[in-house]
């Protein structure tokens, strides 16, 4: 076992775990943050998506000794809860219809907020391709290109801390 | 079958000499970066190695240092490191690309060269074009430093030339391209996220209405990432116009032949990866026109 410390969501978070557990794993059974999800567990889909540091990492592939120091915000944290319930881009979200199951709506958010931070106004193409680690096996996707389009739009757009 | 994470062990030294001196000391230690590879086989119950070594967070391994000849980006440099990277964009294009089909935005921003080098697979995306441009790489060990070139680093199915006690600690890339035509095609199921069934990196140089030079590196096609040489000296110092250009084409495709050795597996048919890459030698060559 190894002493893990880092920020979620903005609180300081001590653990003990195995330091080849997967952060999703520690998200998910230590601090009960279950907006991430296992979908295929090799990095390929995009549902345990998370920001480390800023960046959309899969939290699937990080053992958790890797994230000692990190700032991590999961779907739980991207909202300013004081004065929003929910993030424009999740507002977004629900009103395009670009979430059926919810599986990969935590991962498409995130990826979507990553997004919007290194390209404000993406083109189709762009989003296209900050969008294409995460599957979604229900909308087809063109609802989930029109939330993003209509979140990117949307102002004023809130970073993330 | 998922691995029990409690059956394994991974420290993190906090500066790349004592990492070098955990190696030395203890030569069963495996490296761990980004994760996109090993923590795939630990999910699935098939990471045999037990004692893990974090490389991760070492400063002193994720750098690209632009020298008036070269480009040398430490092996801790990110896909996304080098896929942002203006130099790199500016003179070793065909890395660029590479590094921005590589997986997902997720997968480049943990990923690093090092990881794509060392984990040596057939497929990997940055070796054609590393191969293309003549790479050079140098290891480092507790015990000292020492370069060689890429090409020779490979030395069978997953089997390379570092040695226990190494970490890849730089690749060292030739940047004055200037004259040369450059062409990158990676073949795979979809454009994002896919791994290569086939893909090719080329650069060559026409001097006097004649192929002065041609490097050719490719993915997928032997048991490791491997020059087309044969194929290279197929074309080297013919003339290329409209008239030769068929001849050149057959040239190229017979030689090919001799020196692709691919395999069926569950992403493509050996047959298929023959087939596609003649067609991209094709599409290269008639290219240089």
């Amino acid at each position: 076992m190894t002493e893990v410390t880092f920020t979620v969501n903005g609180r300081q978070q001590t653990i003990d775990a195995p330091p080849m557990k997967r952060l999703l794993d520690v998200l998910r059974e230590d601090l009960h943050l279950t907006g991430a999800k296992e979908g295929c567990g090799e990095g390929e889909c995009g549902s345990c998506s998370v920001l480390m540091n800023g960046e959309l990492v899969n939290s699937c592939l990080i053992p958790i000794l890797q994230a000692d120091g990190a700032t991590i915000t999961t779907i739980e944290g991207l909202s300013p809860e004081a004065t929003a319930p929910l993030h424009p881009i999740q507002q977004c979200f629900l009103e395009h219809g670009g979430a059926q199951c919810g599986i990969c709506t935590p991962g498409m958010i995130l990826a979507t907020h990553h997004l919007l931070q290194k390209h404000p106004h993406p083109t189709l193409a762009q989003i296209q391709e900050g969008l294409a680690g995460n599957l979604c096996r229900c909308t087809g996707y063109m609802r989930i290109f029109e939330a993003v389009q209509r979140a990117a739009n949307a102002e004023p757009f809130v970073p993330a801390t | 079958m998922r691995s029990n994470v409690a059956d394994y062990s991974l420290v993190a030294p906090p500066t790349l000499p004592e990492a070098l001196r955990l190696l030395a000391s203890d030569p069963g230690l495996t490296p761990i970066a980004g994760g996109t590879e090993l923590m795939v086989a630990l999910s699935a119950g098939r990471l045999p190695q037990k004692n893990l070594l974090s490389i991760n967070h070492l400063r002193e391994l994720r750098f690209i240092d632009v020298h008036p000849e070269t480009i040398t980006i430490g092996s801790g440099a990110t896909f996304t490191d080098i896929r942002c990277h203006e130099a790199i964009a500016e003179d070793l294009p065909l890395l660029t690309q590479a590094a921005s089909w590589t997986g997902s935005i997720a997968n480049q921003n943990r990923g690093t060269l090092g990881g794509n080098i060392v984990n040596a697979s057939p497929a990997a995306d940055t070796p054609p074009a590393l191969l293309a441009y003549g790479a050079t790489l140098t290891l480092m060990s507790a015990s000292g430093t020492r370069t060689m070139p890429y090409s020779m680093f490979h030395l069978g199915y997953k089997k390379t030339a570092l040695a226990p006690d190494e970490l890849l600690y730089s690749a060292t890339v030739p940047r004055n391209w200037s004259g040369y035509r450059s062409y990158i095609r990676k073949v795979g199921t979809r454009n994002a996220q896919a791994i290569s069934k086939v893909a090719i990196a080329a650069l060559a140089k026409i001097e006097g209405g004649a192929i002065a030079d041609i490097r050719i590196g490719a993915a997928s096609l032997r048991e490791t990432p491997a020059r087309c040489t044969a194929t290279e000296q197929a074309l080297i110092h013919r003339p290329i116009t409209p008239s030769t250009l068929p001849n050149l084409i057959l040239a190229a495709r017979k030689a090919l032949a001799t020196e692709v050795q691919p395999i069926d597996d569950i992403r493509s048919s050996a047959k298929y990866r023959a087939a596609v890459a003649a067609n991209l030698v094709e599409e290269f060559v008639r290219s240089l026109v």
